[in-house]
């Protein structure tokens, strides 16, 4: 287990209002039950943690209202319910030289320190009015007791120091356990690379990926990781790629069609993508390493919707090369093309499971309107997962135990409720409503830590990228400018 | 001064004149210089072959002046005092030609081009179309339900008079796309305009065209004839397009 943590409703602060133990359907005990053990042996390994205050970010799936249970009329899902995040102060970095180029470079550092820890998911990070007056550049300049007790009351503070010199930046970050006088420092790092905006911002991602990785159970931060997306800024539709907090915003392909579902692989080197243009709606596969398009084989109908295996070998996706579109593994070169589905209605935007690479989601028509399904890559064992409405866009867990998906789930003309993003617990099926009822949510990606989803919705007007938290809390926008969507977070 | 000029001429004149009257009884008419010879008038002609022709035909003009300084011919402008030329009239016309003599006179000569419109056969127009608008007249797009990519009765009958249309024009090569409305996933909707393409296909192929005539190109959601939200334009959107691709 390293990455989510799923814990039963018991013990991870569930609320439920009006609501008795035998109004569950056994289902649902069930289903609990089996996440037990899972839970069980988290919490010894989160014991051994506690000394240095270490919660793992949890997450309760739970239920969805059966409708002789109406007793359960309210629900409450969330990150961490019943367990403290860890209070950490983040005081602005100081200056460590004279150079006149340090008030830019710490103005970036700190704002994306903070917002790296603020959107983390494991802390709650103290509001700097609470801050001493005092604030440490170094070790020597901190005083435990200020930071230890309220006003900040925090557990942890990360501090230190930054220094321009000629084109060199410097940066010296410490992370102390303010509870532990005797040995407070969990971390020190020190980092030097040329003096740009974009090194600043690099740090900053760097040092917090360390202090997440420390306090957040050993699971590697995101905040150096990539999302890859579509946007139409320039007047056509091409594939782009930013920072995961919506920085660095870079143009990738300038194909002068449109570019559609883009992929990142594993290793972080090609993008696969769909292409719609004079040929028709095709694969196409961009290399960063090259910066240029690379050959991939041209299959007849439309063949859309790649997918990487989380071992960069294979890729899962949609054509009509042989009638109806139907789901397709081949080697990551396109060659020996294999179907894995066969049935009348479209089937389309398959993802593997990134744990296993043993199983795949995809989305399926053969029933009419839209729904998710899983199955193994040989198309044996097939799952139906949602069994009504529209359920389209299926991103797999990196743990391997949660479809995120969107879906429309009172169907037909005048109904109620929007299409929104859901999370369901793929052994007992079920799930939570992460965004609700405002604009179409699409599209949703895992992010590496499984800690995050990033989507794409109308709720403002045009179709921006946004973020939240994978139990659907602190939602905020990345893009803005021309329609931007089909976010796909990076695999690490 | 130039009067009184002008009035002993005149004087001298009459006098002459009367000594000549005088004079002439019984006696041999003194020689007199002939009057100026009269301007010849011009001269016009003008032909066509053929004086009828089916519409989108053409007629030569041949034309020959005599006498004449300049020529019109109406519709045409200024001419060549002889020549010809090659119209085509898309209605039956009557060319005027204008022969202009040096003394201003003038004669004309016409001739009619009747120009002869076809009653228009079943599923044959005009030759004027072009191949494009023939196409758009006759080959219709097929509309589609919600989500859905079988043929509806109105589809199923479109589909039909497409069919017979394109029997007519066995060499043209034609692409259907399959588009969708906004609503639902991007991806689904590129898999649902793959089969309404399809369908479309199978069912033209089912109705007797060839099938190496058919290429199918789905659009998905990407290129909407309507861009407003409302049931009408959604209805528009959801078709199998028709796209002359060869011919």
């Amino acid at each position: 287990m390293d990455t989510l943590e799923v814990k039963s409703q018991w013990s991870s602060g569930l609320i439920t209002r009006d609501s008795e133990p035998q109004g569950l359907k056994p289902g649902v005990l069930n289903s609990t039950g089996g996440a037990a053990e899972t839970a069980h042996s988290q919490g010894r390994r989160v014991r051994k943690g506690l000394k240095t205050s270490i919660f793992a970010l949890l997450i309760s799936v739970v239920i969805c209202p059966v409708p002789s249970t109406a007793q359960i009329d309210q629900i409450k899902t969330g990150t961490g319910l019943g367990v403290e995040k860890v209070r950490i102060a983040v005081p602005d970095f100081k200056p460590s030289t004279a150079d006149t180029g340090n008030a830019d470079l710490l103005r970036t550092f700190n704002t994306t320190l903070f917002n790296d820890l603020s959107y983390a998911g494991i802390f709650d990070v103290v509001s700097k009015s609470f801050y001493p007056l005092t604030v440490p550049g170094s070790p020597q300049e901190i005083q435990l007791d200020a930071w230890g007790n309220p006003p900040p009351n925090a557990a942890m503070v990360a501090f230190g120091n930054l220094g321009k010199t000629g084109d060199d930046l410097a940066v010296q970050g410490w992370l102390f356990d303010v509870k532990n006088p005797t040995s407070p420092q969990v971390l020190g790092k020190q980092y030097r690379e040329k003096a740009t905006t974009d090194n600043a911002r690099l740090i900053a991602h760097k040092f917090a990926d360390e202090i997440i990785f420390r306090i957040g159970g050993g699971i590697p931060g995101v905040a150096e990781s990539k999302i890859v997306y579509i946007s139409g800024r320039t007047g056509h539709k091409e594939v782009w790629m930013m920072d995961y907090d919506g920085q660095s915003q870079t143009q990738i392909t300038k194909m002068g069609a449109i570019a559609l579902s883009p992929r990142l692989s594993p290793d972080g080197s090609r993008i696969a993508y769909t292409l719609l243009g004079k040929n028709g709606v095709e694969l196409s596969m961009y290399s960063l390493e090259l910066n240029k398009q690379v050959t991939f084989p041209r299959f007849s109908g439309t063949t859309q919707t790649a997918a990487w295996s989380p071992d960069g070998l294979k890729l899962a996706f949609s054509s009509s090369m042989r009638g109806d579109p139907e789901i397709f593994i081949a080697d990551a070169s396109g060659a020996n093309p294999r179907r894995v589905t066969a049935n009348r209605g479209g089937n389309s935007s398959p993802v593997f499971n990134p744990k296993t690479g043993a199983q795949i989601a995809f989305v399926s028509g053969r029933t009419g309107l839209p729904q998710i399904y899983t199955s193994d890559v040989d198309g044996t064992n097939l799952q139906r997962m949602t069994n009504t409405g529209y359920a389209v866009s299926p991103s797999w867990s990196p743990n391997g135990q949660f479809l995120a998906f969107a879906w429309k789930r009172n169907y037909g003309p005048g109904a109620p409720g929007g299409q929104d993003i859901y999370v369901m617990d793929i052994a007992s099926k079920q799930w939570v409503q992460l965004t609700h009822e405002s604009g179409v949510n699409d599209y949703p990606s895992w992010s590496p830590d499984g800690r995050h989803i990033v989507f794409e919705s109308t709720r403002e007007g045009g179709t921006q990228i946004w973020t939240m938290l994978a139990d659907g809390s602190q939602q905020r926008k990345l893009t803005s400018g021309g329609h931007n969507q089909q976010p796909c977070w990076s695999f690490k | 001064m130039i009067g009184r000029r002008d009035s002993s001429i005149l004087f001298a004149t009459l006098v002459f004149a009367l000594m000549l009257v005088t004079a002439g009884c019984g006696k041999k008419p003194q020689p007199v210089t002939p009057p100026p010879p009269p301007v010849l008038a011009p001269t016009a002609s003008i032909t066509a072959n053929p004086n009828s022709i089916d519409k989108g035909g053409s007629v030569e003009l041949q034309w020959r002046t005599g006498n004449a300084t300049s020529a019109t011919i109406d519709g045409l402008g200024q001419v060549d005092l002889i020549g010809s030329k090659t119209v085509t009239p898309t209605d039956s016309t009557t060319y005027r030609l204008v022969a202009k003599g040096p003394d201003g006179q003038t004669s004309e000569s016409t001739v009619r081009v009747t120009v002869n419109t076809p009653t228009p056969q079943h599923g044959e127009e005009p030759v004027s179309l072009t191949d494009q608008q023939w196409f758009e007249q006759n080959v219709k797009d097929v509309y589609f339900d919600y989500d859905s990519y079988d043929l509806n009765a109105s589809g199923q009958q479109a589909v039909a008079a497409d069919a017979k249309a394109l029997a007519q024009k066995p060499g043209w090569k034609i692409t259907v796309q399959g588009h969708c409305d906004e609503r639902g996933s991007t991806e689904y909707n590129l898999t649902l305009g793959d089969e309404r393409a399809t369908a479309v296909k199978n069912a033209l192929v089912a109705a007797g065209v060839d099938a190496s005539r058919i290429q199918t190109r789905s659009f998905g959601k990407e290129q909407p004839f309507c861009t407003e939200s409302n049931d009408a334009c959604w209805q528009q959107n959801r078709r199998g397009h028709f796209v002359l691709s060869g011919h």
